[in-house]
């Protein structure tokens, strides 16, 4: 205890002679460590932020779209085809288990009228099953109801962007709106979700019943209705697997596709949504990390050259330490230390740093910054080792010096 | 005590070997007070140097204690400097930035552990009680040599090595010196090897070894 006591007096005293110079030399490692943190809190803010975004959709989530179409061979867009019907979500809410509900969507761009105000939107006929589909919520009025679909009233909810662009700060509850060929009634304002992808602000919702007043919907060689989406909720996220075959399988076998032939559908989970992100803001927060270590790098290596120089200087100082009766491992031990607590000190200070940057990031609404321990663990390890990694170079130089040839330096 | 036996030293300078020591022969006692005398280039530090374990001879055998530390590998040096060997240079070999205390304890701290009573204890010793927490640069030349001697005395060493240790102090400071040296013999029986090319300091010893061109040339008891 006393010897390490001593020990760490050794090596204090040598940081603390040259306080402006060993300040100089973290300073790059304090730079990199805090780019480190404040990159890495950005990337896995980023995750964070879309993990959330999808959790406000609901995890247990399984979205249907049409499969591409096919010209000559050649194929299109995605979601192009006319291949999912009324009666394939009606098939499916029979014949797959561990389901909770089923909304198949038609959606069609129409004129919108209020007023003064016109835009054209997108116009989604959604059965009332959608609403803790996609896990809405109401800030104002009500979604439509089971009766208001059987009766196909003429009545529509908002997204909070659509409200905003239509009705400004007014309020929209019981106005009418032109919509096509059609007259219908708010009801509802959705809560903003300020999704970045798949956004219910921008959405118009209304009974399908109600779409189909004004817009035909088109039919299959078959007759059967056709739809742009089945949404559906799994009862059990554990067997989100296996109603995403199951699905997969009756609709293969509804769409008459044989061995060999590709789906005609795309079906998302989100939880397969979810892991795909992960992955991309993953490498993202990966990327960001590995520019950050090349700051480190550099302060790594001006930790090195002023290491050499304070050995060049105190080249006396250790012929008196090894006259005294100190051993090549012991001058080893005391640059090694003084290099690894000097990128130590400048690691906590960079944390420190990085983490009160990434803190008025977040704080300023710029973007979402999360700190995680395991960055910080990291951060500070990494520290550590670029001091044992770039210190032992110079400490093994001063190790071997001659005694006596270092006593004869000036 | 110490036995050196045909000791040769050769120095290779670029592609030119230096022969400063051609085979020298001594014996100092336990106890004794040696002085070792002899012009410039004569090979006296490099002598004192072998002896004090900070260098090896090229050849020829040297026992210290009964051992022979001739081939012992260079950890195995440094513990013997560290237990048994007090050092005194000609230029003190201070450290600037520490106070005379934290000198005093560097002695020890290769020497089995830093003891801070001995310390204020060794300073007493060569009467330094009043400047404990003095840095060097506050102290006169006579007394930051004898805070070299404190920290030489203070891991109990069983010989001290002192290189020209007045060379760099006036008359007076250097009387001092040499008498705390003496004192120290006299009183603990510490054996003391010192290099001058001053005669009146040799004089204070007990025998005279001159040296020259690397060849010991005479001896005289004084």
């Amino acid at each position: 205890m006393k010897k390490w006591f001593n020990f760490s007096a050794t090596v204090w005293l040598g940081l603390s002679t040259h306080k402006l110079r060993s300040f100089l030399t973290v300073l790059g490692v304090v730079i990199g460590i805090a780019s480190v943190i404040t990159l890495m809190s950005v990337g896995k803010g980023a995750t964070a932020s879309i993990l959330e975004n999808i959790q406000s959709m609901g995890s247990d989530l399984v979205t249907i779209s049409p499969g591409a179409r096919t010209f000559g061979g050649i194929r299109g867009a995605g979601g192009g085809a006319n291949t999912l019907t009324m009666e394939d979500a009606e098939a499916i809410t029979e014949q797959v288990s561990y389901i909770s509900s089923v909304a198949p969507t038609y959606s069609s761009n129409l004129q919108v009228v209020v007023g003064s105000e016109n835009m054209n939107a997108q116009v989604t006929g959604v059965p009332p099953e959608y609403q803790d589909v996609q896990n809405l919520g109401i800030a104002n009025g009500a979604f439509f109801t089971e009766y208001d679909y059987q009766r196909g009233t003429k009545v529509a909810v908002l997204g909070s962007n659509v409200k905003e662009t239509l009705f400004g700060d007014a309020d929209p509850i019981g106005q009418q709106m032109r919509m096509g060929s059609i007259i219908v009634r708010v009801t509802g304002i959705l809560e903003s979700k300020g999704g970045m992808m798949m956004g219910s602000d921008d959405a118009i919702y209304i009974p399908l019943t109600a779409l189909q007043q004004t817009v035909a919907q088109p039919r299959t060689a078959q007759g059967e209705r056709v739809v742009s989406s089945i949404s559906l909720t799994v009862s059990e996220e554990e067997q989100a697997d296996y109603v995403v075959e199951e699905i997969t399988s009756l609709l293969r076998d509804r769409h008459r596709l044989g061995p060999g032939v590709d789906d005609d559908f795309n079906i998302m989970s989100m939880e397969e949504i979810a892991s795909m992100l992960s992955e991309v803001t993953g490498t993202l927060t990966l990327l960001l990390g590995a520019i950050a270590a090349i700051a480190l790098l550099v302060g790594g290596i001006g930790v090195m050259n002023i290491m050499l120089v304070s050995v060049l200087e105190r080249t006396r100082e250790i012929g008196i330490r090894k006259a005294l009766g100190a051993r090549e491992r012991d001058i080893w031990m005391q640059f090694l230390a003084e290099a690894a607590s000097l990128t130590f000190a400048g690691g906590i200070i960079g944390v420190v740093i990085g983490w009160v940057v990434s803190f008025f990031i977040d704080y300023s609404g710029l973007m979402t910054t999360v700190v995680t321990a395991d960055v910080v663990i990291l951060a500070v390890s990494v520290s550590i080792g670029i001091g044992l990694f770039f210190g032992f170079y110079p400490a093994w130089n001063a190790s071997r010096l001659n005694p006596i040839e270092a006593l004869r330096s000036e | 005590m110490i036995r050196l036996q045909d000791i040769t030293k050769v120095y290779a300078m670029g592609k030119r070997e230096l022969t400063v020591l051609k085979g020298i022969s001594m014996n100092v006692e336990q106890g004794e007070l040696v002085a070792v005398m002899g012009p410039s280039g004569s090979g006296k530090t490099t002598m004192l140097n072998l002896v004090g374990c900070l260098d090896k001879p090229t050849s020829g055998s040297y026992c210290l204690e009964g051992r022979e530390v001739s081939r012992l590998g260079s950890n195995e040096l440094a513990y013997i400097r560290g237990q048994k060997i007090g050092f005194i240079f000609q230029t003190f070999n201070l450290l600037s930035r520490l106070t005379a205390l934290a000198n005093v304890e560097l002695g020890m701290t290769y020497a089995g552990g830093v003891d801070r009573q001995r310390a204020i204890e060794a300073l007493a010793k060569v009467g330094l009680s009043d400047r404990v927490n003095h840095r060097p640069i506050e102290l006169s030349g006579g007394e930051q040599q004898r805070v070299a001697i404190a920290r030489a005395l203070v891991k109990n060493p069983s010989l001290f090595l002192a290189d020209e240790p007045t060379g760099q102090l006036d008359s007076h400071s250097g009387e001092e010196v040499i008498s705390i040296l003496t004192s120290l013999h006299a009183e603990q029986g510490i054996t003391v090897v010192m290099v001058t090319h001053d005669s009146n300091i040799a004089h204070h010893c007990q025998r005279i070894i001159h040296l020259k061109d690397g060849e010991v040339v005479a001896e005289e008891s004084v």
